[in-house]
């Protein structure tokens, strides 16, 4: 078919533009506009360069954030990734089961985000919660205030039960769209459950995990709210994720130009592992 | 390679099931022959797969009992049964190569890799995919994907039986009749038990030395194609097999003559029919005459199909086919004669033969 060429179809597309002009860019264009400039208040600004750039990038504290942001997205993305498919695996295909499966599994995905953190600061308190006072009282000394490891442990079981769900749904979506023949040949095929899941299962879900794992690794990455609500970011700086520790900068000390700096930071690092992670998972699909 | 015995096989879907029409497999009660090839023909929703699926142990039947070889398998998987299967909808294994694919059922089951290498290189060699061995199985066509499907079905050597659900249907004619004559070697040179479902009845005809014919759940008939042919058991037959199928037209019987709406057709024999029964007499196209003595007939159309003409005819206010010779003459004033011996009548749609009163059966 002949295509038409007519510009005025990119009227249809400015909305569009307008919207996204507003809600990204133009704040984007005045993180990039403090994180050059240096101010003293007053409105009163003075070029700074790439300094602020450079300052962040020679900080221990942004490396020991930035490690701490690496290892907490890799211990959710090996826990949550596995635990999502196995849940998927055995949740029912059909029936009564369906439904209240589903809607179990929504339920966390549901609750806000500082609503999710303050239920795990209480349920986690030793005087008060729940978790917390069993363990106490069943010998263990836990205490996510003090101690690094239980602050840790609380974080990753609190995410862990936040967004296992999602991985869990988007496989079972994957799942469900397996047609029944494939069992029945993989039967008659001799195929043991492993087999099942390796050339059948697994390769329809390839594309659905991948999302997920995106999702999971974006998310987990820029975490924010539970550190914040439940440890504050300590015991000490242990659990001050590169989103608290930009926090901190901008409110807490009002270093603007530094807190936009690493701002811009953050997003290419999230943007460039995004870009390799999709990468490296969709041409390992092509090739083979 | 064994004889199978379904023994009273009944199978419903749903829960509970009450009424006849609840089955899907009415009742099925048959012996197949161990090596026999078998066609298994019958019209979409007959239930053709799912008595496939329960032979292969896929279903459980509702009720009724599986022998292989006299041994009770009703409870055993399909593994324990050893029976390959082709299904309707090809299934590959995306991420694997044809050949791995194909070398699939034999490393389930620890075959050693020399032994798989020469079947699945014969496998290859037979559906024509050889140059094709390494590539993943993914971006193929669909008839491609089809001979893979059909492919796994046959690679392994030591199977009870071979089912296959429409194995053909997306493959071109000319290769769909060397894959088929190349089936028929393979069941020569193994003696395996093969069961074929199609819809369509050359392929049944070509293939098998006895067509089962299915309709509504039930298996109304089991012969060979001549027998399917000449005295087809049920009206659906006649229907079903041949082309144009048989001719059944509302009769009285009195005695050893027939009241087809106010013409009289005398017959060889007095068929015994039960009160009340309905009765039809069926007589092929092909045992019609067109001339100028007998019944007469109005001649609505002529279809010519090369070698042979159909007539299409209203014949005592009832449409009737017709087969006549290309160079056979077509009348001003058309009368039509039946073959006495190609005559038979059906009561409630069941073929009725002169010493047996059969009338009700179903
Ligand atoms: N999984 C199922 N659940 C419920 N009913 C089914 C199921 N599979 C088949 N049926 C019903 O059982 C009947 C027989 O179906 P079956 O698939 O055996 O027919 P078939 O002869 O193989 O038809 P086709 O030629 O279209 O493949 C049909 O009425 C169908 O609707
Ligand atoms: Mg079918």
């Amino acid at each position: 078919m002949e295509k038409t060429w007519n510009n005025k179809a990119w009227f249809m597309v400015l909305p569009v533009l307008v919207l996204v002009a507003f809600s990204a860019v133009i704040p984007l264009m005045t993180v990039v506009n403090y994180s050059v400039q240096d101010t003293f208040g007053n409105n009163e600004f003075f070029w700074a360069g790439t300094d602020w750039f450079t300052d962040v990038l020679h900080s221990d504290r942004f490396w020991d954030a930035l490690t701490r942001n690496l290892i907490f997205s890799a211990i959710i993305l090996a826990i949550e990734i596995p635990l999502g498919i196995l849940i998927a695996l055995n949740m029912p295909k059909k029936g009564l089961g369906v439904p209240v499966c589903l809607v179990l599994m929504s339920l966390p995905l549901l609750i806000p985000w500082n609503v999710v953190g303050t239920i795990w600061q209480v349920f986690g308190r030793v005087d008060i919660g729940l978790l917390g006072y069993t363990l106490a009282a069943l010998g263990i000394n836990y205490n996510y205030v003090n101690n690094v490891f239980d602050a840790w442990v609380t974080l990753i079981v609190m995410d862990i039960w936040h967004w296992t769900s999602l991985v869990v749904l988007l496989c079972y979506a994957g799942l469900v769209s397996i047609p029944d023949a494939y069992y029945q040949a993989a039967k008659i095929d001799g195929a043991s459950r492993w087999s099942v899941f390796r050339y059948i299962q697994l390769p329809k879900m390839k594309r659905v995990l991948l999302i997920a794992f995106l999702l999971r690794f974006m998310d987990s990455f820029m975490i924010y709210t539970e550190p914040f609500v439940v440890t504050g970011g300590g015991p000490g700086n242990a659990t001050t994720f590169l989103s608290i520790d930009l926090v901190k900068t901008a409110i807490g000390q009002f270093d603007l130009g530094p807190a936009a700096a690493l701002s811009i930071i953050y997003f290419l690092i999230i943007l460039l592992l995004s870009w390799i992670f999709y990468t490296v998972m969709t041409t390992s699909d092509a090739q083979k | 390679m064994a004889r199978i015995n379904l023994d009273h096989i009944r199978h419903a879907y749903g829960p509970s099931p009450k009424s006849p029409s609840d089955y899907s497999l009415k009742e099925v009660h048959h012996e197949w022959n161990d090596g026999g090839a078998y066609a298994l023909l019958g019209p979409s929703g007959c239930g053709k797969t799912t008595l496939l699926n329960i032979i292969s142990g896929l279903l459980q039947p509702s009720e009724g009992k599986i022998l292989f070889d006299g041994r009770d398998v009703t409870y055993l998987s399909t593994q324990d049964r050893n029976i390959a299967q082709v299904f309707q909808f090809p299934v590959i294994y995306d991420t694997m190569t044809v050949y791995d694919n194909l070398a699939f059922p034999l490393r389930n089951r620890h075959v050693p890799e020399g032994e798989v290498d020469r079947r699945v290189n014969e496998i290859l060699e037979m559906i024509g995919l050889a140059d094709r061995a390494k590539k993943k199985a993914q971006g193929l066509t669909a008839d491609q994907k089809q001979k893979i499907s059909l492919g796994r079905g046959l690679v392994r050597s030591d199977v009870s039986a071979i089912l296959f659900d429409e194995p053909l249907t997306v493959i071109d004619p000319h290769m769909k009749w060397v894959l088929r004559s190349q089936l028929k070697r393979l069941h020569k040179q193994f003696g395996f038990t093969m069961v074929y479902v199609t819809h369509d009845q050359t392929e049944a005809l070509t293939f098998a030395d006895k067509v089962v014919v299915m309709y509504d759940g039930e298996i109304v008939q089991i012969g060979t194609p001549a027998e399917l042919f000449e005295k087809p058991k049920h009206t659906f037959v006649g229907y079903f097999i041949g082309s144009p199928g048989m001719n059944v037209l509302p009769a009285k019987i009195d005695g050893s003559s027939v009241d087809l709406d106010g013409q009289k057709v005398a017959l060889s024999f007095a068929p015994k029919i039960a009160a009340g029964a309905k009765t039809e007499l069926g007589i092929r196209p092909e045992f019609v005459r067109l001339g100028r003595e007998g019944m007469p007939v109005t001649i609505s159309k002529v279809e010519d199909i090369g070698r042979q003409k159909i007539v299409r005819a209203s014949f005592a206010s009832r449409p009737i086919a017709i087969v006549v010779h290309e160079d056979g003459e077509i009348p001003t004033d058309p009368r039509v004669t039946f073959d006495p011996s190609a005559i038979n009548i059906y009561a409630n749609s069941w073929r009725v033969t002169d010493s047996l009163p059969i009338g009700g059966a179903a």
